[in-house]
């Protein structure tokens, strides 16, 4: 029975399209195909982008009218009108303006400081036994400690001013480069090293070729994460005795109650979070052109 | 060592020196400004325990030697004094069960091995080919293949080498675009671009398909004799050993059992009898015997290289 159906299906003219359906067997199931006399689906999709804006655009139409409804008082949560004018007159005035810059300063202070800081001290952990026994040990211990809890500490060493600021941008920022990138030098592929004994580099030569490009894919995960946490940081860092940066607006207006401004400040806290993580990206696209689907 | 064995050396006897007479004869016809066998001895390094001192290379081939050549891992006792010499342009494979500690040998031939006892002399300028094509994965093809070469001239020697493994016009390609086979030209154009005088060479082919693999001996075959470096070549296969070497080594239980001159000529062929006769040798001294196992099947069946 099942032999003389193999012996059809084998005989089949293969001029043309040949579309006489198989049979179904025994033991064997069906996956779904397209047929060749089936039109490729062509249903109408809304694009993706499309799709995702518009659950943006609506959360922002739900809360404008629940605002203009009376719903939300102003005391709770201003209205995204409110918020839009009050950003107008802040940065009429320049007060957003300044605030911004002093915050900016800030981050790229925490940054410029804590990625150098991270990225000796994992070369020193990941390349020597010394500063592996010495560095690594310390770090994986402090890991652990929340860096927020280091705050009243920091103030009682460096007073209230910018240092203590920016010496926990610096610790923040610091941990997750060094974590990344040290553990990206130890997993380097020990035959990378021997190709570059066999091929004559020397000690800087071989940093210089090997491990550093080597580790910058996850170093680069790594300047990411330190980025979301410097701007964490920064929020925890400028609302304590501060007298400028966008943390310092937010308590202010807490004070007075208000919420507008709370609000946009929020709101620009996200895009600088998102700007930063652009900017992060298009690094990366640029930098490690080689890896493949890039 | 199989003591009744015909044509079986101990290293370092009066071995095959017809081998390298004619290896400096062809070398005296191709390239007349390489010197004679006896002065190239003395521009080898010595490379012994961390310290591989050693002098300037000026020629182009000055074969090495191991002598009372150690290797333990722990209690593993994987090189038991081997003593070997390979004479200037000489093309030796050296055969081994898996773990034989063959690699173990090339990678102390390297230098890659500071835990090695015995002693080593070598030519300063070697070059290693890997399995693993080993290109770094962020730098192009050009600059691997340059990988640690000084001057303005080195990406100039660098599309040379390029040009004869056939890799022209993928000096910019990133490594990961290549295909297998291209990308272990590519690893065989960076050992050339360093005009080695000894080329180790560990299983370069294990990893290709058997057709890449074919392409990949008549590659070998035409820049070893153009370039005449002292070869030794790690493999498990065989047939790949007796149609490229000219002379096959057997390690077993950490010394060197068979040490056999291959002589045969030119167009090697599978199916020739010598052929068969040196295969069924090099088999029996790995501990396989074809009538058992039913070798000679499969290998008829396997392609036939040119």
């Amino acid at each position: 029975m099942t032999g003389s159906d193999l012996t059809r299906t084998v005989r089949a003219p293969v001029t043309g399209p040949v579309i006489a359906a198989a049979q179904p067997r025994p033991g064997l199931v069906r996956l779904p195909t397209r047929r060749p006399d089936q039109a490729a689906r062509a249903r109408f999709r809304i694009p993706r982008g499309v799709e995702r804006l518009a659950g943006v655009v609506l959360l922002f139409a739900g809360w404008q009218t629940a605002s203009s409804a009376g719903w939300l008082s102003p005391r709770v949560l201003a209205g995204p009108s409110a918020v839009v004018t009050v950003g107008w007159d802040l940065i009429q005035d320049g007060t957003l303006w300044s605030a911004l810059r002093a915050s900016l300063w800030r981050v790229l202070w925490g940054l410029g400081l804590g990625v150098p800081i991270g990225v000796v001290l994992a070369l020193a952990s990941g390349l020597t036994r010394v500063g592996d026994d010495l560095v690594d040990g310390n770090i994986q211990m402090l890991r652990f400690v929340p860096i927020i809890g280091l705050q009243p500490l920091l103030i009682l060493w460096l007073g209230l001013g910018e240092t203590a600021k920016i010496s926990l941008l610096v610790m923040g920022v610091a941990f997750p480069i060094y974590v990344n990138t040290s553990v990206a030098i130890r997993s380097l592929n020990p035959g990378y090293r021997e190709l570059a004994d066999v091929a004559g580099l020397g000690r800087a030569a071989l940093i210089r070729h090997v491990v550093i490009p080597g580790a910058l894919p996850s170093f680069l995960v790594g300047l990411r994460l330190a980025t979301a946490v410097a701007w964490l940081l920064l929020v925890f860092a400028e609302q304590m005795n501060a007298h400028s940066g966008i943390g310092y607006l937010m308590i202010r207006a807490q004070t007075f109650f208000q919420s507008d401004v709370i609000v946009l400040c929020l709101v620009v806290y996200a895009l600088l979070g998102l700007i930063s993580d652009g900017l992060i990206r298009i690094l990366d696209r640029r930098v490690l052109r080689w890896q493949p689907g890039r | 060592m199989a003591a009744g064995t015909l044509n079986t050396h101990t290293a370092g006897s009066t071995r095959q020196s017809a081998t390298t007479t004619e290896t400096a004869a062809t070398q005296a016809a191709t390239s007349p400004a390489t010197p004679t066998s006896t002065a190239t001895t003395e521009t080898a390094t010595t490379v012994s325990g961390h310290n591989v001192s050693g002098t300037t290379p000026t020629d182009a081939a000055a074969g090495f030697v191991t002598r009372g050549l150690t290797r333990s891992f722990g209690p593993r006792r994987v090189l038991r004094g081997i003593d070997l010499e390979a004479a200037p342009g000489e093309f030796v494979a050296l055969l081994g069960r898996s773990g034989s500690g063959k690699s173990t040998l090339l990678r102390a031939l390297a230098g890659l091995d500071s835990e090695a006892g015995g002693e080593l002399l070598v030519p300063e300028r070697r070059a290693v080919v890997f399995q693993d094509p080993r290109l770094l994965p962020w730098k192009s093809v050009l600059d691997n293949v340059t990988l640690g070469q000084r001057g303005a001239a080195a990406a100039e020697r660098g599309r040379a080498a390029l040009g004869e493994v056939g890799l022209t016009g993928h000096e910019r390609d990133w490594p990961k675009t290549l295909s297998g086979g291209e990308a272990q030209r590519a690893a065989l154009a960076r050992a050339l671009v360093r005009e080695p005088a000894l080329l180790l060479l560990d299983e370069p082919f294990g990893a290709l398909d058997a057709l890449t693999r074919i392409r990949m001996h008549a590659l070998v075959q035409e820049l070893c004799g153009r370039h005449r470096p002292t070869v030794l070549l790690v493999t498990h296969d065989v047939d790949e050993a007796i149609l490229l070497a000219d002379r096959v080594l057997v390690l077993t239980d950490g010394h060197i059992s068979l040490d056999v001159p291959v002589g045969l000529p030119s167009p090697r062929l599978r199916g020739d009898e010598a052929f068969t006769v040196l295969r069924s040798r090099l088999l029996r001294e790995l501990g396989i015997d074809e009538n058992a196992a039913g070798i000679h099947a499969s290998s008829a069946a396997a392609p036939q290289a040119g």
